[in-house]
């Protein structure tokens, strides 16, 4: 909802985007009972793309990228990522989900576990890295987020900021081709909103594949290659950020913009 | 330190005074009295009439408790030493019956001469269950508390020692059996046949093992059949083997009732509601007279092992149903996470999803533990001599024909202690898993 740009300037030198595919959704279409979330979307998404993804509440961002790790399944249609179909063979779902990163709107942390646990846990448990290595592999991220002196502190301990900053190193910490965030920034306060913002820019500066539902309109004018509107289980309308939010095309773009950004 | 000082502050307090206490009446003892129990003429009213009532009821035990008498080898010389001493009719308990049958209400009829042997299996089970309570002992410690429950057994029942080590082997077969088959299989499969071929094993090989074994190599102590087991030592067997095998079964039955699987589910419901919407002492009398209706002719099932099984599954349905509330109670989100790390069902449950859960349950799991250990006196009613079957069968003796309250204190003390330290226990790990994670 707020409009927090950053001053410093992007380095776009590895932000390219190849004509390899990430991740290919075709015809999906979804149903929670009788309601219908999702209807025929059609998402082609190439490796290094900064995709985001915005729309009124309820529009069905959360389920659609949700279905791409399968925290959520689909009805009808196909999603392959990285060139592995997801269906209900839960090798080939363990397979993604170990490769695509997710973070969450209220970072779902362990609380029972350290900072560094909660980081070496799946390096350890799902990739069967040595305890020594999954370690240092974890500092590395936590001083790439900023936060290697919290390494041993719990996450109750932390602050928002610094708690979504950890979810990220976790994620990272996996070595993920792609990662997903669901509105990262939306439980924090301004302050700690940047801290967030900065160190996803940092990751899309590396050329991490992105797919962000984000209300963070700034960080989707810098970062983003592409700019997503859904409503109603549908994507209504798609295009480069400078074109999308100069002239978007459809009136319920217009109507949400509108609204999000202010009078 | 004054040295520093010296030249450029001209007055530096070189010693603090200590503090000094309020004026009296101010503080303390005074102070709390004051505030909580004179504080207007309604809180001096109930705290003299409280005062009051507590004064009464030490009136008239504590000369009981504190006149008794030890030395006596019968209720009547207890009676005549009173009267001789005391006058006729005053007040005294008759502790001598502590001292003239304790040994039963220990040990039951547990051959006088092996004695050791209980007392040994308990300082093994205090050893053995320290590093599962404690974890700032060694780790490697619990190799030790894999092995006691063979030891203790051994110990308690004798017979050959070929017999546990036997039975023993049957773990180490299914474990080996995972190893070999999850890699091959995959884990349903590997958790299958390691799950059955134990059984197979203790059904048909384990004793025939056991008996070669002992004929190659004798090595054997006296055995003592389950009938002559009785007293606090009875309690503490059904009660202490109950609450270990309840608890991963219960943590099993609520993992169950939550899992998607039709089947799994449906059958962890069932199980949970039919054991837990029947008494218990129906399912003890189950135990002690239908089960052999059940098994095949000719197999001979030790009645404790029963007793302890039925214990065991009663507890266990309460236990899911704690356990349950745990999981329940933790947010979705915890799971998302662990799905999204790509952690699979069980790591997830057993990384991520039990450690919270267990914490959130440990005073309802703790509760369940204090009420099984009390409930073993139900065994009473089955024929096997608890405590309190023994208190009836002391009183039908004819030295202490007629005794009663001075058994029932003493068993409701010995009770009491382990029940009060379970729930210190509780308090005390709730504390520290508080501490460790905020
Ligand atoms: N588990 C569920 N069962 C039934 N309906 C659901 C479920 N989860 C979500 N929905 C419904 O699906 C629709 C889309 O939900 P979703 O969470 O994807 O929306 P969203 O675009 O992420 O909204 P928000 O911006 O509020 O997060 C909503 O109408 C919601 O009520
Ligand atoms: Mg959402």
């Amino acid at each position: 909802m707020t409009d927090t740009t950053t001053a410093r300037t992007i380095d776009r030198s590895h932000m390219q985007v190849s004509d390899e595919v990430a991740i290919e959704i075709s015809d999906m279409n979804k149903w929670y009972g009788a309601f219908h979330v999702l209807r025929d979307i059609d998402l082609t998404v190439y490796r290094g793309e900064r995709i985001v993804i915005c729309g009124p509440s309820g529009s069905g961002k959360s389920t659609l990228i949700r279905c791409i790790n399968r925290l959520e399944e689909h009805q009808a249609g196909r999603i392959v990522v990285d060139g592995t179909e997801l269906s209900s063979d839960l090798k080939n779902i363990d397979k993604i989900r170990s490769e695509v990163g997710m973070c969450f709107q209220h970072f779902n942390l362990f609380p029972h576990l350290t900072i560094l646990e909660n980081c070496t846990l799946a390096p350890i448990w799902v990739r069967k890295t040595p305890k020594r290595e999954a370690e240092e592999i974890a500092m590395h991220f936590l001083e790439k987020v900023k936060i290697p002196e919290q390494a041993h502190k719990y996450p109750g301990q932390l602050s928002g900021g610094q708690q979504q900053r950890v979810a990220i190193a976790r994620s990272l910490c996996m070595k993920p081709r792609i990662m997903l965030f669901d509105e990262p920034t939306s439980a924090l306060d301004p302050e700690m909103i940047k801290e967030v913002l900065d160190t996803m820019i940092e990751l899309a500066e590396e050329g991490m594949t992105m797919l962000c539902v984000t209300h963070e309109m700034g960080f989707a004018r810098q970062v983003a290659n592409r700019v997503i509107f859904m409503d109603q289980g549908q994507i209504v309308e798609q295009n480069e950020p400078e074109a999308f939010f100069k002239a978007p095309k459809s009136d319920r773009t217009k109507l949400f913009l509108s609204q999000i950004l202010g009078h | 330190m004054s040295d520093t000082h010296a030249q450029t502050v001209s007055f530096v307090r070189e010693s603090m005074i200590p503090q000094s206490p309020p004026p009296t009446g101010n503080r303390g003892a005074v102070l709390w009295l004051r505030e909580n129990l004179f504080s207007g003429w309604l809180n001096i009213l109930l705290t003299l009439v409280s005062l009051y009532v507590i004064w009464w009821a030490l009136a008239h035990t504590m000369p009981w408790v504190f006149n008794g008498i030890w030395n006596a080898g019968s209720l009547s010389e207890c009676r005549e030493i009173r009267n001789a001493t005391m006058g006729e009719g005053s007040s005294a308990a008759c502790w001598a019956v502590l001292g003239d049958r304790w040994q039963q209400l220990m040990f039951g009829f547990y051959p006088r001469e092996l004695y050791w042997r209980p007392v040994l299996a308990l300082v093994i089970f205090l050893a053995a269950i320290a590093p599962v309570l404690f974890a700032q002992m060694p780790r490697r410690a619990l190799w030790f508390t894999a092995l006691s429950p063979f030891v203790m057994f051994w110990l308690l029942w004798g017979g050959s020692v070929w017999f546990p080590v036997s039975v023993g082997l049957g773990f180490v077969l299914g474990w080996a059996a995972w190893r070999a088959l999850a890699p091959l299989a995959g884990n349903l499969v590997a958790v299958i046949v390691a799950a059955l071929l134990p059984v197979i094993y203790w059904l048909y090989s384990a004793g025939p093992l056991a008996r070669e074994l002992e004929q190659a190599v004798a090595l054997s102590i006296e055995y003592v059949p389950s009938q002559d087991f009785g007293g606090f030592m009875l309690s503490f067997i059904i009660g202490i083997a109950g609450i270990i095998l309840s608890l991963p079964l219960g943590i099993l039955l609520a993992l169950g009732r939550q899992s998607d699987l039709f089947i799994i589910n449906k059958i962890s419901v069932g199980f949970i509601e039919i054991i837990r919407g029947v008494p218990l002492i129906v399912w003890l009398f189950t135990a002690s007279l239908l089960l052999n209706y059940f098994l095949p002719p000719g197999t001979n099932f030790d009645l404790m092992l029963r007793v302890i099984i039925m214990v065991t599954l009663f507890a266990a349905a309460y236990i899911a149903e704690v356990v349950r509330g745990g999981l329940a109670a933790l947010p979705k989100g915890q799971y998302e996470a662990a799905d999204a790390l790509g952690l699979d069902y069980w790591k997830a449950m057993r990384l991520i999803i039990l450690p919270q859960a267990l914490k959130i349950s440990i005073p309802g799991i703790v509760n369940t533990f204090i009420g099984l250990f009390k409930d073993t006196t139900l065994v009473v009613f089955i024929g096997l001599f608890d405590p309190i079957g023994l208190s009836n069968a002391i009183r039908a003796s004819v030295e202490w024909n007629g005794i009663y309250w001075e058994l029932f204190v003493f068993i409701g003390l010995l009770f009491f202690i382990c029940c009060f330290s379970m729930s210190r226990y509780s308090l005390y790990l709730e504390k520290k898993l508080q501490r460790g994670h905020k």
